[in-house]
């Protein structure tokens, strides 16, 4: 699996996208061969130094404000559960949105064309949907803190500590990893010492969460998602003038890169070798749009933890909804600039610019080459001047630290509220739960940048890292779906299903990685590729989960409904909502989110 | 934003689209004045100036609407 070796991630959500995508792939190895090979893309001036440091300064601002609205535990972890629909809509969707991703994506886009947006629309927007409408009800109402604080509540204490260990151990490390990778591409982006760009985006992060905890992080990540967008805004637009519109870059690309489909979603996913990707498109819905997706958004406490803040079951479910109008519209910031580096970059010749892999680049130092993975970049160069650019890298880095701050902040709650709570100190007073909770953000900090410092040295690490994640996020979700939907499912069923399911996707992943052909069976094809593999390794590990929970639970005997009130689809009356006008009902722009879904992917069929 | 007396996010966003609007629509209209021109593609449509301006107008509507006491 070399493609799979070269893939760096961002936060889960980043990581979960790269590890279906080997267009991120920033080769670790290769990058740092080409940063010592290569000079920095962009130089910046003291205006574009200025709008940097002027950030640093708003985010400390906001976590110094809001370090006396985090005494209790409930307003440290939980924010209070005072968010708006809105704050922690934008929240959900700022946690995923981050630097490397944007950056890796938009590489994507420029070597498999529109292809990549299916990582926006199928592979978010139902999950989302189905998040904030069905499954939120029962998170809601169940008041939990965490997903293992679910699965603890709905199968014991054994399926939770898995979940939690785990979920604890990865987000740490995944930060790390993360970390580094982001200092790496500032390095090759800009020069920039990594110790130094380690260093102070680190130990910000740490400074607003430990001071203001999740409605820190939270109130941060919107501030980050405002100033993505009006940071990587200018580049599409500016773009869209100088290739002609849309009309323009169509017939630019049809003109100079014949042969091959830069601009179809779905004609050329019938088989798996009529398209770059090598994917189908039974892949891409079930595996990417079901599998992974649902288990990412709906199970992954990163991105649901910030919708459990919200201030009432309306907000909870609205918030997801909210945010998947934005999900839908990062493509215009993203996929778009892919598209128009293919036929507005230029050499300093006049010739047509061609990006390559990190391996073509690290082969061949000295001339001058660029990967994919600088599309965003280099654009950035292209249209922005002082100021400007320094308010795109602004933006880079508003996206990684609002990735690390959900690491840390998920992190410092699960660790307080499903490990060390159950296992260690049960009966504690609250603000002993707190200051362990700020001391869990500093303490994961200070090991993000060790996890960071080991893979700079021992850079093959990173690969386990990054499979190791996908192992958990499908069987994760079975057993979530199981135990909420139906009444049946039990303690046993839960815990055999959930170890059988991870079991079943560590297996797969090692009999492909050391045996090659075995690509066929488990992608159903042999000219599948990576991205085919993952889809279909979640896919059977999801089947898995689900059979070994059914089989068990019909063995063994389950709870009374009077014990899965609250937990469990048929044995909970949710609470009656307050009637409210259409136009503030979250059903009403669930319709109109499914109508501009399904309208983007017929548009761009 | 919360339902009490804290200062919304929103305000705080306004503080900061402010200052950048501050800042690159003065680099702009100073790169207008002067006609140094940074070298970059499509200059000519001085994107500082109008986006400065745009920064500037949002901000400084945040800070008005979500002042805090208001």
């Amino acid at each position: 699996m070399p493609a799979a070796r070269s893939r760096i991630g961002h936060d889960r959500g980043k990581m979960l996208a790269m590890l279906i995508a080997p267009a991120f792939s920033l080769s670790l190895p290769t990058a740092t061969a080409a940063m010592v090979a290569t000079t920095s893309i962009a130089h910046l001036t003291g205006l574009d130094i200025a709008v940097i440091v002027v950030y640093f300064a708003m985010v400390i601002w906001i976590g110094y404000y809001l370090k006396n609205r985090a005494n209790t535990s409930e307003e440290f972890f939980m924010a209070g559960r005072e968010m708006t629909a809105w704050i922690a809509g934008l929240s959900f969707v700022s946690a995923n949105l981050g630097s490397l991703e944007l950056m890796g994506w938009a590489g994507s886009a420029y070597q498999y064309g529109i292809l990549a947006a299916h990582w926006y629309w199928i592979g978010a927007i139902p999950a989302m949907l189905f998040l904030g409408i069905v499954m939120m009800p029962f998170y809601y109402v169940s008041k939990t803190h965490s997903v293992p604080g679910y699965l603890k509540l709905r199968y014991g204490q054994g399926s939770s500590t898995v979940a939690a260990v785990s979920f604890a151990f990865m987000t740490i490390l995944m930060s790390g990893v993360n970390m580094f990778s982001m200092a790496l591409v500032m390095k090759v982006v800009l020069g920039w010492n990594i110790t130094f760009s380690i260093v102070v985006s680190s130990l910000a992060v740490a400074a607003y969460v430990a001071l203001g905890g999740l409605r820190s992080a939270i109130f941060n990540e919107v501030l980050q998602f405002v100033l993505i967008w009006g940071g990587a805004l200018l580049v599409p637009i500016l773009g869209m003038i100088d290739a002609g519109g849309w009309t323009g870059l169509k017939t630019r690309i049809l003109h100079d890169l014949p042969g091959q489909d830069y601009l179809h979603l779905w004609r050329g996913l019938g088989h798996f070798h009529d398209n770059p990707m090598g994917v189908h498109w039974t892949g891409i819905i079930f595996g990417l749009g079901f599998a992974i997706s649902f288990g990412y958004w709906t199970t992954d406490f990163l991105v649901v933890q910030r919708v459990l803040a919200a201030n009432s079951l309306r907000s909870a479910r609205m918030a997801p909804v909210i945010g998947s109008f934005f999900k839908m519209a990062v493509p215009f910031i993203v996929i778009l600039p892919g598209l128009l580096a293919l036929v507005v970059l230029h050499n300093p010749n006049g010739s047509l610019m061609h990006l390559v892999g990190e391996d073509v680049v690290s082969a061949h130092p000295g001339m001058g080459l660029h990967s994919y993975n600088e599309v965003l970049p280099l654009m950035l160069v292209r249209y922005c001047g002082p100021g400007l650019l320094g308010l795109g890298i602004t933006a880079l880095i508003a996206g990684f630290m609002s990735g690390m701050a959900g690491n840390v902040s998920a992190f410092a709650a699960v660790w307080t509220y499903d490990i060390y709570q159950p296992m260690l100190r049960k009966n504690e007073p609250d603000e002993h739960y707190v200051t362990i909770g700020r001391w869990a953000t500093v303490l994961g900090v200070v090991v993000s940048i060790g996890a960071a410092y080991l893979v700079m040295h021992a850079q093959g690490i990173m690969d386990y890292v990054q499979a190791l994640f996908s192992f958990f996020i499908a069987p994760l979700l079975g057993a979530i779906l199981m135990g909420m939907f139906w009444k049946r499912a039990t303690k046993s069923g839960g815990f055999w299903g959930l170890l059988i399911g991870t079991v079943t996707s560590v297996g797969l992943w090692a009999w492909v990685h050391f045996y090659p052909a075995a690509l066929r069976f488990v992608a159903l094809s042999p000219d599948a590729k990576d991205m085919a593999e993952n889809m279909y390794r979640a896919l059977w590990s999801l089947s898995i989960t689900v059979i070994v929970t059914l089989v068990v639970s019909l063995c063994t005997s389950g709870k009374p409904d009077s014990e899965l009130k609250g937990l469990v689809y048929g044995a909970t009356v949710l609470p009656k909502e307050d009637p409210v006008a259409f136009y503030k009902n979250e059903l009403f722009w669930a319709a109109i989110a499914v109508v501009v879904f399904v309208g983007l992917n017929v548009m761009f069929w | 934003m919360t339902g009490t007396r804290e200062i919304p996010i929103w305000f705080f966003i306004g503080v900061l689209l402010s200052v950048y609007g501050v800042m690159i629509l003065g680099y702009g209209l100073w790169e207008l004045a002067t006609g140094h021109v940074a070298n970059v593609v499509l200059a000519h449509l001085h994107a500082p100036v109008w986006w400065g301006a745009l920064m500037l107008v949002l901000g400084l509507f945040y800070l008005v609407k979500f002042r805090p006491g208001r």
